[in-house]
């Protein structure tokens, strides 16, 4: 490999050729602040446009400063980053965007966790010289998931690379010019209107509150505290690994007892597990797995847990509806069988029992929302709140998870086999299916160490491999996480039907551990990889690794749903899809 | 994506015409240099149409492989695509800094007036007349300059602009 030799801040180094300042300084542990660059998560994909001149850098011999995410190095550079030209430079660029931005910071959604605002921290910012015209255009809450407040947009433009590239979704684009440029949609109509699968991930790389989630946690509070509700909540697999960075925790570490404990102390009736639900999918989506193996038709046999990815088909594929599993997510199933059986046992109303969700992501708000989930017109989801949202609940309520003691899930909602936990990483949806299918194929467990299906694990991309399902058989089986990588795949389906017989697809690169609702990763990649780990030590630590060795999940059967793919299993945990 | 739908009646021959011109150009959906031929396409469907509404940009999106958003943040960006219809007669009035500085903003302002439509907005009620202020159109000789469907007018004053004005309405 071709390196280059430079002086940054009078220390010597050596690099590749490729390259940029910022990289090389990084390799110094120098620190040059940085707004619109950004590594995106799960992809090749960097943003740098180079647009808010904060990481500018005095280079000897160069005439103007240098934006250090975009020069590349070259042999002898002498670099300054903190010269007092650069630093100069830096506070007047970040005093021109504070002068055109809301100063609402202490009631913005993104308070302490806005990218300007620590800027504006770190470079001491006490008064803002430029007086003029500041932006007001409309905020978008017309979704029921995202809301876009462009006055306080900063145009780094991060939100239409990670649609456009990563999610290849293209939603988002730069709109108009000069002094009124912002990021809009297609003629700038509500996102409500547009081909947005909620993904969040626009969300979770906007430096700012531009781009925030819908929340209802007043709606929640206000559950809790009527007297003629009963209140219950389910918690998605990937909230357990994400919730304790909000608490001192080192990332990744698993709180599930603390987090039961924790919404105990909100004043939720009953703190169930989307864990069980996540079970229930693996028996439906199993028996469809080897119904549709043993038939041979519409396969390859498409995963169905993600809403972001089910939105994504919806619009760009309509040919292949047909093959996506017709299971309703984890989420939606929870929400069914509390509503129906849940609610029997217990004799409540379905319309006076209210059905909470944590889930790690945006979209799933919008799944919620969906006509054909709301029976005679009560939601089987009543509310959904992100990892982020519960934090803030916790923090509102003065629960601190690091003082609490673990608590076990109530029943009978609430026990898992591992096989659960596995759903919040890109992989574990088809690696718990392949567990269970094994059984139901062959009539006997799988043993020792092949229960670890490590072909499927990781948080590559595009994952292609064959998996046992029964001795000496195999199918082809495809894993992939983001929507640029679904689309790859989708396209590969359209030209060779017959090349995989299962594929599990995941809208947010690695998963629902970086979907849209969780605390933000800041394009660390190391705290994926801890998160994913998390979810794999939560898998092992269990007893019980199957869905279908679930005690509950055999006794709902047995009591209320007959077998799976039962008339009554289809009307209460299937769903069809419709073109968008 | 669903576009391609709906083409609102009367349209379909400009539509035509519009895919006639871009079959020419020969772009398919893997051709890199597909976006580059986005500005020569948007330009020939503002000729066929006089504007480009968000049905003819969803067109060129969908002939050219591109998202709708992608073609609406180049229409955004560039002062000469409009996304309102023009009038019958375009008037435009020349705010360089030469027109300008010899009076042409009180001759935008009295046309706003007499007609009763705002400069790049949309055209009077009668469809006859719409305004735009342009840029430098290079005829400082003349300042301050107003043009009729770009037939040139120079050393034009507020009165005179009505009178122009006028005589085109005569017309109908």
């Amino acid at each position: 490999m071709k390196t280059v030799n430079l002086t940054i801040n009078g220390k010597a180094v050596t690099v590749p050729a490729n390259y940029t300042i910022l990289d090389a300084a990084k390799q110094l542990n120098i620190n040059i602040p940085t707004l619109c660059y950004c590594a995106h998560l799960g992809s090749d994909e960097i943003n740098k446009p180079a647009s808010c001149r904060v990481c500018v850098v005095e280079v000897e011999k160069r005439r103007n400063l240098a934006p250090a995410c975009a020069t590349p190095v070259m042999e002898g550079m002498v670099v300054h980053t903190n010269s007092q030209r650069a630093l100069k430079a830096r506070r007047t660029v970040v005093e021109l965007m504070l002068s055109d931005h809301p100063q609402e910071c202490l009631t913005c959604p993104k308070n302490q966790y806005c990218e300007l605002q620590k800027l504006a921290v770190e470079f001491g910012i006490r008064e803002i010289e430029y007086k003029g015209e500041i932006n007001k255009f409309p905020v978008d809450c017309s979704s029921n998931a995202i809301m876009r407040d462009l006055s306080k947009c900063v145009m780094c433009r991060r939100c239409e690379a990670v649609c456009s590239k990563v999610q290849t979704v293209g939603t988002l684009t730069g709109y108009g010019r000069g002094f009124k440029a912002k990021v809009g949609t297609a003629s700038m109509i509500p996102l409500a209107d547009t081909s947005c699968t909620f993904c969040g991930q626009c969300v979770n790389v906007c430096p700012v509150g531009a781009i925030t989630g819908i929340s209802y946690v007043k709606k929640v509070w206000a559950a809790i505290n009527d007297p003629t509700k009963t209140v219950i909540v389910q918690t998605a697999p990937a909230v357990r690994v994400a919730v304790g960075q909000e608490f001192g925790f080192a990332p990744g570490v698993p709180v599930t007892g603390k987090m039961v404990a924790g919404l105990r102390a909100l004043g939720f009736d009953k703190v169930f597990d989307t864990n069980f639900s996540a079970d229930l999918t693996i028996m439906e989506e199993g028996n469809e797995i080897v119904e549709r193996i043993k038939s041979g038709k519409n396969l390859p046999i498409l995963t169905s847990c993600c809403p972001g990815w089910i939105n994504f088909i919806e619009h760009n594929y309509p040919d292949l509806l047909h093959i996506p599993s017709s299971c309703k997510s984890p989420q939606q199933m929870f929400g069914a069988i509390a509503k129906s059986f849940y609610a029997e046992k217990i004799g409540v109303k379905p319309e006076d029992l209210i059905v909470v969700s944590v889930m790690p992501c945006q979209a799933k708000k919008y799944e919620a929302a969906r006509p054909e989930f709301a029976p005679n017109g009560v939601r089987d989801v009543d509310y959904v709140v992100t990892t982020r949202e519960l934090c803030r609940m916790f923090k509102e309520a003065g629960v601190n998870l690091a003082n609490m003691d673990d608590e076990e899930y109530d029943s009978p909602l609430g026990a898992s086999a591992g096989a659960a936990d596995i759903f919040g990483v890109t992989g574990g949806v088809l690696e718990a299916a392949c567990r269970s299918v094994y059984f139901m194929l062959n009539g006997k467990e799988l043993e020792g160490e092949a229960i670890n299906f490590h072909e499927v694990r990781g948080l590559a991309g595009i994952k292609e491999a064959q998996v046992a399902i029964a001795p000496g058989k195999t199918i082809n089986v495809a894993v992939c996480s983001g929507l640029g990588n679904a689309r790859k795949v989708l396209d590969m389906v359209r030209q060779d039907p017959n090349r995989f017989q299962a594929i599990e697809i995941m809208a947010c690169p690695g998963g629902c551990i970086n979907g849209g609702g969780q605390p933000f990763l800041h394009g660390d990649a190391g705290l994926l990889e801890k998160r994913m780990k998390g979810l794999y030590s939560e898998d092992e630590r269990k007893v019980i690794r199957c869905s279908h060795n679930n005690p509950d999940i055999q006794a709902l059967y047995k009591e209320y749903l007959g077998t799976p793919g039962s008339e009554k299993a289809h009307h209460l945990l299937h769903t069809k899809y419709h073109s968008k | 994506m669903s576009c391609c739908k709906k083409l609102s009646e009367g349209a379909e021959a400009k539509f035509a015409e519009l895919d006639a011109f871009i079959a020419t150009l020969g772009v398919d959906r893997n051709d890199e240099r597909r976006r580059g031929r986005l500005i020569q396409v948007l330009h020939k469907a503002q000729q066929i149409f006089g504007y480009l509404p968000r049905e003819v940009q969803q067109h060129v999106a969908c002939k050219l492989f591109l998202t709708e958003a992608q073609v609406s943040g180049v229409v955004s960006f560039y002062n000469y695509f409009t996304t309102e219809p023009k009038g019958k007669y375009c008037v435009d009035v020349c705010m360089g800094t030469a027109c300008y500085v010899k009076g042409s903003e009180k001759v935008l302002s009295e046309l706003e007036r007499v007609l009763g439509i705002k400069a790049d907005t949309h055209p009077t009620e009668d469809g006859l007349f719409s305004i735009s202020a342009l840029r430098c159109v290079g005829a400082c000789g003349l300042a301050p300059v107003m043009m009729v469907n770009g037939k040139v007018y120079g050393k034009v004053t507020p009165a005179k602009a009505v009178e122009i004005v006028n005589e085109y309405k005569k017309q109908g």
